[in-house]
């Protein structure tokens, strides 16, 4: 049933952050929490937990199903009962895995969500997601509606639109749906708890500057940061498994170990990348491998910023101001950043992490991310001077993974890299 | 004055129509120094504070079926829409050169992700993000989006270099309201007799006001009206349907015309909806930017790309045109890759089924070739009805 | 003497370029690609050193003196002593498998049939390598194979047999053929046969016939060492070969395009599986490339579809679109679209060549589509790959060069099927000295 193999490596932080995952399982399927349905960007996991709601995330959903090999089948069942095979698969894995009997990871069928918390946050797609799950559950289902950073900054009419949803609309419908009054003091508590795993985090995502860099900060960083996106900011739990990996990457690092990969720790670091876009999950471990076999390692990514920037602009969670720091949380998510910002952030993580380029993993997906990325990348390879690469694949749709063709795109880049640094170094290549 | 013939009018809206330099609006531009032209993109933006500001707003929806785009395809993935890659090669061949600022419309991430394409390539063009509240209540969403279209005055204040008065919106709303009358009076006469008012005449009608300024697009609209309804044309054994497509972009006009020749009058569409986005006439008189903001909020269409707070709401919209217009069954026609009128139709589609409204599906791309399958397609739904009505 | 080689293994055919130490090229190669990648290499690279043979070997007979002629009949005489020799081993291997289970019971009257079908052949080989006789393909298969059927068919009616039988019995001889790689003794037994041949026919040499055997001999004496072998192309991951001896397809044409014309700077590849629009600098290193996305849309394997669903050769598509007065809009770029959208616009009685021409153009669009997406055209501009020896093709890209990006130069090699192999040749040639 699972999808790891035995010969997987695993580390303590990665053996914890299994155990965080199905105990939240746990805890949704139990039956003895009320249950909210919401996504990723700038979830509102702290809120929740003032409410002892249970924190179910259809996205990560999608991404078992697709790491089980499920998702194929819960995508079809979709699309036969009239979904377009042009739109994302992560809701039709969703509206799939419904239509076969809303089976959970541990095995246990899903209850149905008491809310939906509607985050509409950088991504579109959410609002059209939600409104199909709503005519199925007939719950209750509130919007929060974050309004798109156009200009690169948050302005003060975003900020206070977001302030109000939170305190008209979203407060006193999860009041309603848990009896349990809002306590401003015990969100601030959670707060505090976020914002200190969320230094260790960010002490994480900066080691990759080393060379050789302890991480991948793409593939390894969708593990790591897996509790901080999901139900776990906030928690105590959170804290002991981002204070955890800290000491084992500071030991990776004393050891002058290259990034770890599940075939072991890679021999050789030949290549730096900055990656664009969100991994493929049908084949994540195929596609993995066809980095670090050809000594590749990804040393930024903006799909580790998804859930929440912490690094660009060094936001945190902020006690003492709750709402306001919820509200620019939801407002810095990745993918509701207009593209200049994109471009610097990324630009300047080829700059910092000295990376040989950018690749970028384009979603069908996704247009939230993958429209606009061609000129992203010109603009970067611009701004930078180093080549760039696009590959296409998709997130959980399996038809849309074809692994040659990956290859032979990525072993050219690779390859041109090597003939640029030989240049070089030499004085030319051919006469 | 003396009616025009039809065919005079339709010959000017196709002309423009097919002229993707914009002529028209260049003209206008060029017949006083210092004008300013504002594209937006669909499906809604408030034209009036454009116009209020002196501005002429120029409606872009893409290249059309007979745009080579070549560039345009350097820009985006195969799996993303049509109407973005011409619309870049639009501005990338320098049909938008006199345009001085574009307004994307908070309708889907594509669109959106072009305000930035363009902030990035059009560095001197005013590039504004028009974002739209998802919440509906006076003191919340109706708050923000007063703010937004302050901002959006203040945008064009500076672009223009003159204040714009409460005075002058107050007077743009009124020409506006104007338009959205006759808007309503042309649908009304062709729901009434579909076959004096053919879809293909009705959507290049209400395409030429993307173009001309208001004014004059109300005009052609009164024109039209007179000419037509003084040139009857014979009655065919069609039947009635709604055409829904979520159009941003656009049906390639041969599609429009398969759908009737192959037996449908089409009775509704929501093509071009910000022609007829607010459903109220907007007051004229007290704050301009509240009445507006509250029109938005309590009497607006509604269209996939708009939040429903009401699950018992979703599709009221569709089924009151399909009430009102007495149309007899619905064709949806997405775009290909749109991700609004996709992610929405099982959620229509389900209303209609409920109550046992026929329909149909399909999907196009702005220079979709082939019609004969969509002929095909909407003949035998027609038939359909035919039979099914006299059973 | 050293030698440097680059093997591009294609889905169609297998190509070798092989160089000398100055990075002359001395010979190439060219081979069907086969099911067996592994022999379709060392095929080609067999065919490259026999190329580079004729090259020392002219180059030690000097010009004149009736050299030029010597060596094209020598080139004509050794291609049907190869001929001949590999149709002796085809025929040999299907008495063979009369032995079989399968056509044991007929084994007599088929071996009858095959004989005379055999001795037709050889009878006929001189002609099929007459001077000026046109051949359809140079390769064994294709010329066997034809001959073989058009005679199975009336040798089998005459004889009782079916023709299912005789075909089968070819069917399995020939993919034992294919799997075998001529030894240079074997090799170099066929060159001087076709030497003997050739002097007996080519009268008014000034070369004695002892004179061209010694030189003759003392090329083929000659080691053709390999020094460094590089693969590319799609079958390359496929290649028995160490992995810092495979290089991407890319990288090879970028660097082949520089080879045959060192101004380049943006090249376009269109062969039957993708499109590539490839930036190179003033040393032929790639700086940027693009492929077609995951629809094929564009590809080579487009005009492929085309042809079939018009029912007429794939070669004939470009001259039929020559023909054309205007280019029908074509607006599907998906390959089934198209088809759809063609066979509409024939029942709508418009004319097939400016359909064709329409289609020509439809392609063409999506390589600019990649071309700009790579960066655009701003110096040389270099067209390779299968679909650059169409003619229409050409055209539409010459216009749409022009309308988009001004007056810029165009070169197009009779030898551009060669870019990748050549690019990889240079590759051995740096990375073995």
């Amino acid at each position: 049933m699972n999808n790891s193999n035995q010969d997987v490596i695993k580390s303590n932080s990665q053996l914890l952050q299994k155990e965080m995952i199905s105990r939240n399982y746990d805890r949704i399927t139990s039956g003895q929490f009320k249950v909210s349905s919401t996504f990723v960007p700038g979830n509102l996991n702290e809120l929740l937990m003032c409410f002892d709601i249970a924190n179910n995330l259809p996205e990560i959903n999608a991404i078992q199903n697709a790491m089980r090999k499920k998702s194929g089948d819960f995508i079809t069942e979709a699309e036969r009962s009239g979904h377009s095979e042009d739109v994302c698969t992560y809701v039709k894995a969703d509206i799939g895995m419904m239509e076969k009997g809303n089976i959970a990871p541990n095995g246990k069928p899903f209850p149905d969500p008491d809310m939906l918390l509607l985050s509409y946050t950088g991504c579109f797609t959410f609002l059209k997601w939600f409104e199909l799950l709503r005519e199925q559950y007939k719950c209750p289902t509130v919007m929060l509606h974050v309004p798109y950073a156009a200009d690169g900054k948050v302005t003060k009419n975003m900020r206070d639109y977001i302030v109000t949803q939170l305190k008209e609309e979203v407060i006193p419908t999860m009041e309603k749906i848990s009896g349990i009054k809002f306590d401003i003091d015990r969100l601030r508590e959670y707060l505090r708890k976020s914002a200190q795993a969320e230094n260790d985090l960010v002490w994480m995502l900066e080691q990759s500057k080393h060379k050789p860099s302890p991480i991948d900060c793409y593939f390894g960083g969708v593990y790591y940061m897996g509790p901080i996106f999901t139900a776990f900011r906030g928690t105590d739990e959170a804290i002991v498994y981002y204070k955890l990996l800290r000491e084992e990457i500071q030991q990776r690092i004393d050891l002058g170990l290259c990034a770890q990969t599940p075939e072991g720790d890679m021999s050789e670091e030949k290549y730096r990348l900055v990656v664009e876009g969100p991994p493929n999950w049908t084949s994540f471990r195929e596609f993995w491998k066809m980095f670090y076999e050809m000594g590749a390692v990804v040393v930024a990514s903006s799909y580790t910023k998804v859930g929440g920037v912490y690094d660009y602009d060094n936001f945190r969670h902020d006690p003492d101001h709750p709402l306001e720091s919820l509200a620019d949380y939801c407002l810095g998510v990745y993918t509701n950043r207009n593209l200049p910002t994109r471009v610097d952030m990324l630009a300047r993580n080829v700059k910092e992490y000295e990376a040989d380029g950018l690749l970028i993993n384009s979603i069908k997906s996704c247009n939230s991310f993958s429209a606009g990325q061609l000129v992203m990348m010109r603009e970067i390879e611009k701004l930078t001077g180093k080549p760039g690469a696009f590959i296409e694949t998709d997130l959980v749709d399996p038809r849309y993974f074809s692994a040659a063709n990956v290859k032979n795109r990525l072993e050219s880049y690779f390859q041109m890299i090597d003939q640029k640094r030989r240049a070089g170094g030499s004085a030319t290549v051919a006469v | 004055m003396s009616a025009k013939p039809v065919e005079k009018i339709v010959d000017f809206c196709q002309g423009i129509f097919e002229d993707i330099t914009f002529a028209k609006a260049r003209q206008w531009k060029d017949a006083q120094p210092g004008r300013k032209v504002i594209g937006y993109m669909p499906v809604y933006v408030p034209r009036e504070i454009i116009h209020a500001a002196g501005m002429l707003p120029l409606g872009i929806l893409g290249g059309g079926a007979d745009m080579e785009v070549i560039h345009g395809d350097a820009y985006y993935q195969s799996y993303i829409c049509r109407i973005p890659r011409s619309t870049i090669e639009l501005a990338i061949t320098g049909k938008l050169d006199f345009v001085d600022g574009m307004m994307f419309p908070s309708i889907c991430d594509v669109i959106r992700n072009l305000s930035g394409i363009w902030q990035i390539m059009f560095k001197d063009k005013y590039v504004r993000y028009f974002d739209a509240p998802q919440n509906f209540k006076d003191e919340i969403g109706g708050v923000f989006y007063s703010n937004e279209l302050r901002e959006l005055k203040e945008g064009l204040e500076k672009l223009g270099g003159r204040e714009i008065t409460d005075a002058q919106i107050n007077n743009s709303i009124a020409v506006y309201n104007e338009n959205r009358d006759w808007v309503n009076r042309v649908y009304d006469f062709r729901a009434a007799t579909p076959w004096n008012a053919p879809a293909a005449e009705v959507y290049l009608l209400m395409r030429a006001g993307m173009v001309l300024p208001v004014e004059e697009h109300t005009q052609l609209m009164k024109d039209y009206l007179e000419a037509a309804a003084a040139e009857p044309r014979p009655m065919r054994d069609n039947c009635r349907v709604t055409l829904i497509g979520t159009f941003c972009e656009q049906p390639p006009l041969n599609l429009i015309k398969s759908l009737e020749m192959a037996g449908c009058y089409i009775v509704d569409d929501d093509t071009m909806l910000v022609t007829r986005w607010l459903l109220e006439a907007v007051p004229t008189d007290g704050d301009p930017i509240d009445n507006l903001s509250k029109a938005f909020l309590h009497h607006s269409a509604e269209t996939a790309a708009k939040y429903e707070v009401n699950l018992e709401e979703k599709g009221s919209y569709m089924l009151e045109s399909i009430r009102k217009r007495g149309a007899d069954g619905v064709i949806f026609a997405a775009p290909s890759f749109c991700d609004p009128a996709l992610l929405d139709q099982p959620m229509m589609v389900h209303r209609l089924e409920a109550l046992g409204i026929p329909y149909i599906t399909m999907q196009y791309a702005e220079n979709s070739g082939q019609m004969q399958p969509i002929r095909e397609q909407a003949g035998t739904f027609a038939d359909s009805i035919k039979l099914w009505s006299s059973s | 003497m050293r030698t440097f080689i680059g093997i591009d293994l294609g889905s169609t055919t297998t190509k070798a370029v092989l160089m000398d130490e100055n990075r002359q090229v001395l010979g190439r190669g060219i081979t069907n690609s086969r099911s067996n990648y592994d022999v379709a290499a060392k095929v080609s690279k067999q065919e490259s050193k026999i190329a580079a043979r004729f090259t020392l070997f002219k180059n030690a007979l000097g010009s004149g003196g009736g050299a030029e002629l010597l060596l094209a009949d020598l080139e004509r005489n050794f291609r049907l002593e190869q001929f001949l020799s590999e149709l002796n081993q085809l025929e040999a291997t299907c008495y063979r498998y009369l032995d079989h289970e399968r056509f044991k019971d007929l084994k007599g009257p088929l071996r009858e049939a095959l004989e005379t079908v055999f001795k037709t052949i050889t009878v006929e080989a001189p002609t099929i390598y007459a001077p000026g006789a046109e051949r359809k393909s140079d390769f064994f298969r294709d010329i066997a194979g034809s001959r073989f059927m058009n005679l199975a068919e009336s040798v089998g009616k005459q004889a009782g047999l079916s023709f299912d039988v005789l075909l089968n019995v070819y069917d399995k001889s020939i993919i034992d053929i294919e799997s075998q790689v001529s030894s240079d003794e074997t090799v170099s037994a066929q060159l001087l046969n076709g030497l003997a041949r050739a002097m007996g026919e080519v009268a008014g040499l000034d070369i004695s016939k002892a004179d061209a055997q010694k030189a003759l001999e003392s090329v083929l004496g000659q080691e053709l060492e390999e020094t460094y072998v590089v693969g590319t192309g799609y079958g390359r991951v496929r290649l028995p070969f160490p992995k810092e001896h495979i290089r991407s397809e890319i990288l090879c044409h970028g660097l082949g395009a520089h080879m045959m014309f060192p101004r380049t700077r943006t090249v376009l590849d269109i062969g039957g599986q993708d499109t590539k629009g490839i930036q190179v600098d003033e040393n032929g290193i790639v700086v940027n490339f693009q492929m077609n996305d995951r629809c094929a849309a564009g590809c080579g394997r487009y005009l492929g579809y085309i042809a079939d669903e018009m029912n007429i050769g794939l070669h004939e598509l470009g001259p039929i679109a020559m023909k054309a007065t205007k280019a029908t809009r074509i607006n599907s770029t998906c390959t089934v679209f198209a088809g759809a959208e063609l066979r509409d616009r024939m029942a709508m009685g418009e004319n097939r060549a400016d359909i064709l021409a329409g289609l020509h153009r439809a392609i063409m669009l999506r390589a600019m589509s990649i071309i700009s997406r790579s960066g655009g055209v701003t110096e040389e501009f270099t067209f390779t790959g299968g679909v650059a020896k169409n003619e229409a093709a050409v055209k539409e890209l010459r216009q749409l060069i022009f309308e988009n990006y001004g007056e810029k130069t165009i070169n197009i090699s009779a030898e551009s099927i060669y870019t990748g192999a050549l690019g990889g040749a240079s590759f051995a040639h740096s990375a073995g000295n």
